[in-house]
């Protein structure tokens, strides 16, 4: 089968390879670069687990191929936290106990992150309708819901101040 | 549990304490290993042929084609395995299935042939190309033509006697005692209600990565199982009787981080018995990873329960007694995960939350051309079918002799002071208070108000309902004298090494799929023993290291386990007073045990914390003592646990649409004492959701030729953010009195008592319009008709 050579650029680090046309981005990323944090949940662009961002636009990565990839920008699940340092959504999924089996996660938190750059200060329902395009099985979206908010406020408070640290659960949850 | 009675510090973190999730890190960064994620060098890739058909004959398969496609290396059939004597294998309910086929297909979907190739690309351009030539066969899908004379016997396979497509017959409670209560009751009503076919759809789908290593003849198996320890039993007995030199020594199963279980992880699937087969012909690894529409089409399903039920009761509605008759269809193969006494699962709990001396449960399960299962959908064997069937038929009682709905469960309910309360059906409920459940639920959502508005809007024409579930669940299988699985006595354990630098290393026989035992069995032993969660590290899921345990589904993991864990944590506590009184010179007797410390009696200042004797253990403990710090505990429960709750759920319904829109739920729930009340939220949330899903939305359907119309996410419709109401949880806490630490499980119990909520509310609705049931999901379709037929749209 014939190959056609791929660049992309993911979590800022360029990347190559030769790949068959036929192959989707979200194997792409996970069978040829090992970034396993991208997940495949169904075939029909459904259920959202494989949500990555590319050239800043929320996009199912099983619903692309890589050859349709080549010289974009993405990112992915892996490309959030700085270091040690967590994104205000990975924290606040951490935070709100937004994550039961964690398969959904890495697609919700991506596409939570699209939908904040989209509107910084979505409603509840807005924020529903927002990641409608993405299942979770196991948390009923409330406090995935929750979480969004806590990162949404976190992320206006950090516009105007510095970023202050998270509140712990404890004491939270009732 | 009040914050007054936190028995730790939230720097401990024992039982109460909303722990943030210790395995949450690894999750949100994108770093969890699934078994997709894993990857071995060398793998191969297996994927599988299907059965377009749901009945016919396989005249021929021709591999020809696929054997020249790039990459595929073989193809295996069942006269492959055959002469291995593994194209069939017993399921877990002690029935048979097949592996692959040597003649007949019993179902659309079921594996034909298995590719092994070098990726997953190949594999599939492999499956397209094998040939396979069908003479297609008459298709029973519905269960009660399955049963008539002279339809064809879709098991040949099995005995002499049992030449028909009645796979058992079973029955419970007293048929002669129900006849005659039924019989003299001043009031009867009789429903069918159908419980649909659905499907758990858990957002991960099954695979595996199967490792034979021929030189040291190891299987590793790595699975996404909910139950590792009795899937490497099931292998090991399979390969025995295959004659294979695999023995259990050498088979270790491990799972990896499971995306979602719901009971779809507990069988044993062809596709994993085809790795493990593809990997021992081959010599390498093979990993299958089914996709979405394989998961839908060929996986265990659940429910797909005919009930037919009649309840009696005098006319001002104390019931008196209750006759349920029940076609269960299995597909074709009954691969049911129940325990092996009761093959229609605990379905027999069906007289729920009340009180009355007369009941009488049959079913009969059959077979169709229909993938195999009966798995729970997150709930206890049946259990959700059963308090369907019951809050359903309260909810017609009530309705028909005019009375509130929760005015005549108030009348039925079991009262606190009669548990232990032993049933018709002979259970043994360890606890509960129903009255106050419900009237915590009544009101927090203002029943009474609810009651005038809905009169209010009646009258304007508008459709408005309100429907109450009142729920007993029946969790923790379970105790060895009745529970087993395929002989296995349905016990849990736990193995705890304090470390001498007063670390924990706690090993439980059950599994995550994301629960969260990593934190909340941590909290058990924090609780027990005072070490920090923090310095807690729980495993589980290797069967190399894990003692042997049942696994994790029908809620049993902290009914079950998680006693375990307690009951080990006192064993240890039990040697640390030992170790303490030698480091304090002191009589055993005179030390008291408080906050992960021993003190001396009367001499508070003379105390050992539980990291100080940890130490001593391996480096001062007494002569005539074993060094070391460790305890295992096998739980065999005495009686199983029964948590409960009250819901209460409005519908609004759209007259021009059929839509019916939740406006409120709110649910009470009572799970016993509570080890993490975030995450017990959490459990509800979900179950909550996975209530909602059958009651409006989920439902796999077929054809008259069996072709399976709900394959894929396009068709099969779960619950998304938006459909999903914002739900109002509150609790009231009866701990369970035989449980080491109260507790009673709380995984399954919103999607057991939600549906009937739901149901109830919608029927409440419409009951002036003359409608008695609407079976679920209660689809727009649905209600539009029958608003159509009452000429209201």
């Amino acid at each position: 089968m014939t190959t056609q050579h791929v660049t992309v650029t993911v979590n800022g680090e360029t990347r190559e390879a030769d790949v068959e046309p036929r192959l989707l981005l979200v194997h792409l990323l996970r069978d040829v670069f090992g970034l396993t944090g991208t997940h495949v949940g169904c075939d029909t662009s459904n259920c959202g687990a494989c949500t990555v961002h590319v050239d800043g636009r929320s996009a199912k990565s099983c619903t692309m191929l890589a050859v349709q990839a080549d010289g974009t920008e993405i990112r992915t699940i892996e490309g959030m936290a700085s270091g040690a340092e967590l994104h205000p959504l990975q924290q606040a999924f951490w935070d709100q106990h937004g994550l039961q089996c964690g398969f959904c996660t890495p697609g919700m938190i991506m596409q939570a992150a699209w939908l904040l750059e989209q509107n910084g200060e979505p409603t509840e329902a807005e924020i529903r309708e927002g990641i409608a395009g993405n299942l979770c099985r196991c948390t009923g979206y409330v406090n995935i819901v929750k979480a969004i908010q806590q990162a949404a406020g976190q992320l206006a408070a950090a516009d105007s101040a510095p970023v202050v640290a998270a509140e712990t659960t404890e004491g939270v949850a009732s | 549990m009040t914050t007054e009675q936190l028995q730790t510090t939230p720097e401990v973190g024992g039982m109460g304490h909303s722990v943030k999730r210790k395995e949450d890190p690894r999750f949100i960064r994108g770093k969890g290993e699934y078994i997709e994620d894993f990857v071995l060098p060398g793998m191969l890739w297996l994927d599988i042929v299907r059965s377009p058909y749901a009945h016919a004959t396989i005249k021929s398969i021709d591999a020809s084609e696929a054997l020249k496609v790039p990459g595929v290396l073989a193809v295996v059939t069942g006269k492959d395995l055959e002469q291995y004597k593994l194209h069939w294998m017993p399921t877990l309910a002690g029935d048979m299935q097949m592996v692959l086929p040597t003649d007949t297909v019993l179902y659309q979907a079921q594996e034909v042939a298995a590719v092994i190739a070098t990726d997953r690309y190949a594999a599939a351009d492999g499956v397209a190309a094998v040939l396979v030539d069908y003479e297609p066969l008459q298709v029973l899908v519905d269960p009660f033509k399955a049963l008539e004379e002279g339809a064809p016997v879709l098991r040949p396979d099995r005995g002499e006697d049992k030449q028909t497509n009645r796979i058992w017959h079973w029955e419970s409670g007293d048929k002669d005692a129900a006849d005659a209560a039924l019989a003299g009751a001043e009031v009867t009503v009789a429903e069918d209600i159908y419980i649909p076919r659905i499907h758990v759809a858990s957002i991960e789908t099954c695979g595996c990565v199967a490792d034979w290593d021929p030189v040291r003849e190891q299987l590793t198996l790595h699975i996404t199982s909910q139950a590792p320890h009795a899937i490497r039993t099931v292998l090991a007995l399979v390969a025995a009787g295959a004659g294979l030199p695999i023995s259990e020594q050498n088979i270790r199963v491990k799972t990896h981080d499971i995306g979602g279980g719901f009971g779809g992880k507990v069988p044993v699937y062809p596709g994993y018995v085809l790795a493990v087969a593809a990997s021992f012909l081959i010599g390498k690894p093979v990993k299958w990873i089914e996709d979405r529409s394989e998961n839908l089409q060929a996986d265990s399903f659940a429910r797909d329960y005919h009930i037919h039920a009649e309840l009696g009761a005098t006319k001002d509605g104390k019931i008196t007694g209750l006759k349920v008759r029940t076609i269960a269809d299995h597909g074709y193969s009954d691969a049911a995960a129940d325990p092996s006494k009761f093959p229609a699962g605990l379905f027999n709990v069906i007289t729920g939350s009340y009180d009355f001396p007369n009941a009488f449960v049959e079913v009969d399960g059959v077979y169709t051309n229909k993938p195999p299962g009966g798995v729970a959908y997150r709930c206890s064997f049946r259990v959700t079918e059963a308090v369907h069937a019951i809050e359903r038929m309260v909810d017609i009682l009530a309705h028909d002799i005019g009375a509130d709905p929760a005015e005549l469960r108030m009348q039925n309910f079991i009262q606190p002071e009669q548990f232990p309360y032993k049933t018709p059906t002979g259970w043994e409920y360890d606890s509960g208070n129903y009255p106050a459940a419900l009237r915590k639920a009544m009101e927090l959502i203002d029943y009474a108000g609810l009651r005038r508005e809905q009169a209010d809007k009646r009258e304007r024409g508008e459709l408005m309902g309100i429907g109450i579930s009142s729920f007993t669940e029946i969790v923790g299988a379970g105790p060895s004298h009745d529970f087993d699985i395929l002989g296995l006595k349905m016990f849990d354990s736990c193995e705890i090494r304090v470390h001498p630098t007063g670390k924990v290393l706690a090993r439980i026989g059950v599994q995550s799929q994301g629960q969260g035992h990593e934190t909340t069995f941590a909290q058990i032993i924090a609780e027990e023993l005072g070490f920090p969660v923090k310095d807690i590290k729980i495993e589980y899921g290797d069967t190399d290291t894990a003692p042997y345990g049942l696994g994790t589904y029908a809620s049993r993991s902290t009914p079950v386990a998680g006693a375990a864990t307690a009951i080990a944590s006192r064993k240890i506590r039990d040697k640390a007073r030992k170790l303490a009184a030698h480091l304090l010179e002191a009589n055993e007797d005179d030390l008291e045990w408080t906050n992960g410390k021993f003190s001396v009696k009367g001499s508070p200042d003379r105390f050992k914390t539980i990291q100080e004797i940890a130490f001593a253990a391996y480096t001062n403990h007494p002569q005539g003592m074993e060094a070391g710090l460790e305890a295992v505990d096998y739980y065999d429960p005495p009686n199983l646990t029964f948590p409960f709750g009250s819901y209460i759920c409005v519908v609004d319904i759209d007259k021009g649409t059929g839509e019916v829109k939740i406006r409120r739920f709110v649910a009470v729930d009572d799970c016993g004492n509570i080890i993490n009340p975030m995450i017990v939220d959490g459990q509800l949330h979900g179950g909550l959701t996975m209530g909602l899903a059958p009651a409006l939305y989920e439902q796999i359907t077929y054809d008259e030729l069996g072709n399976n119309l709900a394959g894929t996410f396009m068709d099969y419709l779960l619950p998304t953010a938006v459909e999903t109401p914002a739900w109002e949880l509150e609790k009231t806490i009866t701990p369970s009195p035989h449980h080491p630490i109260g507790a009673k499980g709380v995984g399954e119990s919103a999607t057991v008592g939600a549906p009937p909520a739901i149901a109830n509310a919608v029927v409440d609705a419409l009951w002036h319009l003359g409608v008695r049931n609407i079976d679920i999901p209660i689809t727009p379709p649905k209600v539009w008709a029958i608003l159509h037929e009452k000429g209201l749209a």
